[in-house]
């Protein structure tokens, strides 16, 4: 670690300031509106009253029935589980997908690598809801992938891909690729190759130089794409919507429900305030853990 | 760093493995396009070539003022939310150990592990109690907010144990903090600050329900503009108006390859690892 | 004229300005695709007053705008039972429509609805009905009954899309089994909740987004639909019938209404005075392929407007409004919404 001169430590803060700034005001004050709000009650029309309840929180495990007798209810608890199970799902399929090639534009000459980069984001420059409408298209009924096999006659019925939790994934890995691709590729690039000649020169094997050598090092490229890729999909609705039919409900389009739909905002608020503990302690355990890498880096 | 392109760092496949991921990553781009020529209006029934949607899409004002709103909105985010960014991967990870550490890093994080629709309704609460209405100026606020986090990852995952000798050896050569920092810092980050912002841009030009929340009057995008299409049926106008998004990025990445080519044949003076970098200064 | 390329105007304006907004203009708040610019460009050149438009994608979007405070808007577009709760929660100003110079136009059967009595607030738009639509060629069927839609035959399983949100399906629910909306009966929620459950395996998608589209591609041959735009996947070619159940479709009313806070009050009432003349109200249609409540307005129309059956409810089928529900019957329509989707 760089030790930097004088009043470093003033700097440091400096250099925070700006994202204290605006984070602290535009998305702090706003969380902790938010949690003001999930132990209110809820406005039927939307909005609360204020009046102190816990009642969003006893709604997430327990239900009242149409008879108003408060009963154990899993429902919420199902699609917290069914979400996050979806979402590691698609932030592997994006690793697995993206890693190679964040390896292979890091092996490209300089000049072209910024190239390979724009590459990646550009379909990103259409609309996500447009895009994944194409996925119907590719998946459907009559589509890209069915109409060939139908018409060679590998296939004679439907292989109905389209909304199933297959259709999903792919939505969401589609969804979130660059955001896996570019920060490794970013945490790859600087990359010191004469590790990877030293690992070789001493008879390493292709494999172990990747996982003993290659990959430890992108460590921070990969732990920073699969946050990002697996937080937005946690509270992804697009894809699970087009693409999976919307037939079983996940956190983002509850959330939503309860917000827009519903408008119960308090109870919006509180499966918000929980997913949000869940998502700290992960961020917790990462930092502990990246803070005990940078020691150990700072020694090499 | 001297990067000698050896067979040990090489893998078999690994080509084709990143052709296929393009085709996955473009296939549903080009029937998108394909799509945007069709006469027909349902979006999966081909009935003939026209352009009868680009002359709609001409023709409608108010889906050009999104777009431009979009546009706008995506630059000017990207630009404060990349420098956000860059300052607090700098001060983070450089900054050796103090306290305050693993709050400023939580914080940072912070908007990313927000569900979207809770910062809305949140920040347009936020917004309408301070009365802030700077038009557009209310959705560029959101968005800078919630792009910094997707600026930091890759700046920082760049920074986290990036070779300091070289700027070690500026300052020793006494170079002076700025000079060390756009000549050598910048340069060596470069790719990471690149990958945040192309990140930023994109985040933010597809951004709905925040938007859809927090904008005043006078500042509808695309996104919002689109699902608010229900209604009526998506037309494909999107499509046309998105392939002309496409073609945009399409030749903005032409000119950029271009004029680096020709910043390329000149000599570079600093390493050749962060020649990329270096020549877009 | 619309501001063609101003955002960056717009942007060193407003941030230098603040609120400070030209005279003279109208801001119109609406679904997309849903205010005619042929309209919109005669009201520009008739009152020099200058129009934009932003859009929302819901009822429920455009209310929690209006609840937070801070919009800027001059017109929304809300449907009926919104207009009802935005004047119970006084988001709306009173603006005297039933004393407008054109409000004579109006079809005596849409003025002082049961959600505005008085007339004070709102001016009529656009109407239309949910119900379901089925592809003629390939359904045995011919839509005489929600049963056809709630309890599938076999053909119909696994090829049918219900829309995305409960408010339209609900209602057609309670028309099915003859339940009035917004039951605030747990009993009775309860047999609604049976039907969807036991309707659920049979439905291919809950979406209300490319309903022709899928309708076409033959993913579903019943699905839940809208009138005007059941009307557009006709007229594109594919063999959509726009289903008229003997039970009855659910109807829904658009209003013109403006909300507190509005800066341009003048201008939005010569807007809304402006939509209640035949010819406009007209051009209004004939964009958005859904019916008015101006008469006189049926000469104007497109010849594709006035004879579509899709427009023309058989006078035997009821056509019941959508109700603002109470909180407890509400809270009842969440609990089963969620229950089926779960």
């Amino acid at each position: 670690m760089i030790s930097l001169p004088r009043n470093s430590r003033t700097r440091t803060w400096l250099g925070l300031a700006p994202a204290w700034l605006v984070i602290g005001v535009f998305m702090l004050v706003p969380i902790a509106l938010m949690a003001v709000i999930s132990f209110l009650e809820a406005n039927p029309y939307g909005g609360v009253h204020f009046n102190f309840s816990t009642d969003a929180y006893v709604q997430i495990a327990f239900e009242y029935d149409l008879e108003d007798n408060l009963v154990f209810n899993p429902i919420y608890i199902n699609i917290i589980l069914r979400s996050v199970g979806l979402s590691i799902l698609a932030t592997v399929v994006c690793l697995v997908i993206g890693f190679p090639v964040a390896y292979f534009i890091t092996l490209q000459p300089p000049s072209k690598r910024n190239f390979y980069i724009y590459l990646i984001t550009i379909p990103f420059w259409t609309n996500l809801l447009i895009r994944t409408f194409s996925w119907i298209l590719i998946l459907g009924r009559n589509g890209v992938i069915e109409t060939p096999l139908l018409l060679t006659g590998v296939i004679d019925d439907s292989l109905n891909m389209m909304y199933t939790n297959g259709a999903i994934t792919v939505g969401l890995a589609y969804s979130y690729l660059p955001l896996m691709i570019l920060p490794i590729y970013a945490s790859l690039e600087r990359l010191d190759f004469r590790l990877v000649e030293a690992a070789s020169d001493l008879y390493a094997h292709r494999l172990e130089i990747m996982t003993k050598v290659i990959i430890p090092l992108s460590m921070p490229g990969i732990v920073a794409g699969c946050m990002l890729v697996y937080i937005p999909s946690l509270g992804a609705f697009i894809a699970p919507d087009l693409l999976g039919g919307g037939k079983r409900l996940l956190l983002g389009s509850l959330v939503q429900f309860q917000f827009a739909t519903a408008r119960n905002w308090p109870f919006g608020a509180a499966i918000a305030m929980v997913l949000l503990a869940f998502v700290v302690v992960a961020l917790m355990i990462y930092a502990r853990s990246a803070r005990k890498r940078a020691l150990i880096e700072g020694d090499l | 760093m001297k990067r000698r392109h050896l067979e040990v760092g090489r893998y078999h496949g690994l080509g084709t493995w990143t052709v296929l991921c393009f085709a996955f990553l473009y296939l549903p781009i080009g029937i998108l396009i394909i799509y945007s020529f069709n006469a027909s209006s349902l979006a999966m029934t081909w009935t003939g070539f026209s352009l009868d949607w680009y002359a709609k899409v001409l023709r409608n004002d108010s889906i050009q003022f999104a777009a431009v709103n979009s546009l706008v909105i995506a630059t000017i985010t990207t630009l404060f939310a990349t420098a956000i960014a860059t300052a607090a991967a700098l001060a983070l990870v450089r900054g050796g150990r103090f306290t305050g550490h693993t709050a400023s890093l939580g914080l940072v994080t912070l908007p990313l592990v927000v569900p979207e629709i809770v910062t809305a309704v949140a920040v347009l609460i936020f917004f309408a109690n301070l009365n802030l209405n700077l038009g557009i100026g209310n959705v560029i606020i959101a968005h800078t907010t919630f792009c910094i986090p997707f600026a930091f990852m890759p700046i920082r995952a760049r920074l986290v144990g990036m070779d300091t000798s070289l700027e070690q050896a500026a300052r020793d050569l006494y170079s002076s903090e700025w000079q060390t920092f756009r000549h050598i810092t910048a340069p060596l980050l470069m790719p990471g600050i690149l990958s945040g912002a192309m990140l930023s841009f994109v985040i933010s030009l597809d951004d709905f329900i925040i938007t859809l929340m927090v904008a005043p009057a006078g500042a509808t995008t695309l996104p919002v503009y689109i699902y608010s299409m229900i209604r009526q049926g998506i037309t494909p106008e999107v499509n046309a108006i998105s392939s002309v998004f496409f073609a945009a990025s399409v030749l903005l990445v032409s000119i950029y390859w271009l004029l680096s080519r020709r910043v390329m044949s000149v000599p570079k003076g600093t390493g050749t690892s962060n020649a990329s970098g270096g020549s877009r200064t | 004229m619309m501001r063609k390329f101003g955002a960056p105007l717009v942007v060193v304006t407003l941030l230098v300005s603040g609120t400070a907004f030209a005279e003279g203009d109208l801001y119109i708040y609406n679904w997309s695709d849903y205010t005619a610019p042929d309209m919109v460009e005669k009201f520009e050149t008739e009152t020099g007053i200058n129009v934009i438009i932003d859009t929302y994608d819901s009822n429920e979007t455009a209310l929690a705008k209006l609840q937070s405070g801070a919009t800027g808007y001059d017109i929304v577009v809300p449907s009926q039972h919104f207009v009802e709760i935005m004047i119970k929660e006084d988001l709306l100003q009173k603006v005297a429509v039933h004393q407008m110079e054109n409000f004579g136009n109006v079809d005596p059967r849409w003025t002082y609805p049961s959600w505005d009595p008085d007339q004070e607030y709102s001016a009529p738009w656009n109407w239309g009905s949910a119900s379901f639509s089925y592809r003629a060629d390939l359904y045995s069927g011919s839509g005489e009954s929600l049963s056809e839609f709630f309890e599938p035959s076999e053909e119909v399983c696994g090829r049918l899309g219900v829309f995305e949100a409960p408010d339209e399906v609900i209602n057609m629910a309670n028309l099915y089994l003859g339940l009035p909306y917004c039951s605030e009966d747990p009993a009775e929620m309860t047999r609604i909740q049976e039907l969807l459950v036991n309707q659920k395996p049979c439905v291919t998608t809950y979406s209300s987004e490319g309903l022709n589209d899928r309708l076409a591609n033959e993913e579903v041959i019943i699905s839940a639909h809208w009138n005007g735009y059941s009307k557009k996947g006709r007229e594109a070619g594919a063999d959509i019938v726009y289903a008229y159940p003997q039970e009855g479709i659910v109807g829904w009313y658009d209003s013109v209404v403006v909300p507190v806070g509005a800066s341009n009050i003048e201008n939005a009432k010569i807007f809304m005075n402006f939509m209640m003349d035949p010819e406009n109200a007209a051009m209004q249609s004939n964009f958005s392929h859904y019916a008015n409540a101006i008469m006189g307005s049926g000469p104007y129309l497109d010849e594709s407007l006035s004879s579509a059956p899709e427009l023309n409810v058989p006078a035997d089928v009821p056509v019941i409004f959508g109700e603002a529900c109470s909180p407890a019957a509400q809270k009842l329509i969440d609990r089963v919404w969620t229950k089926v989707l779960q």
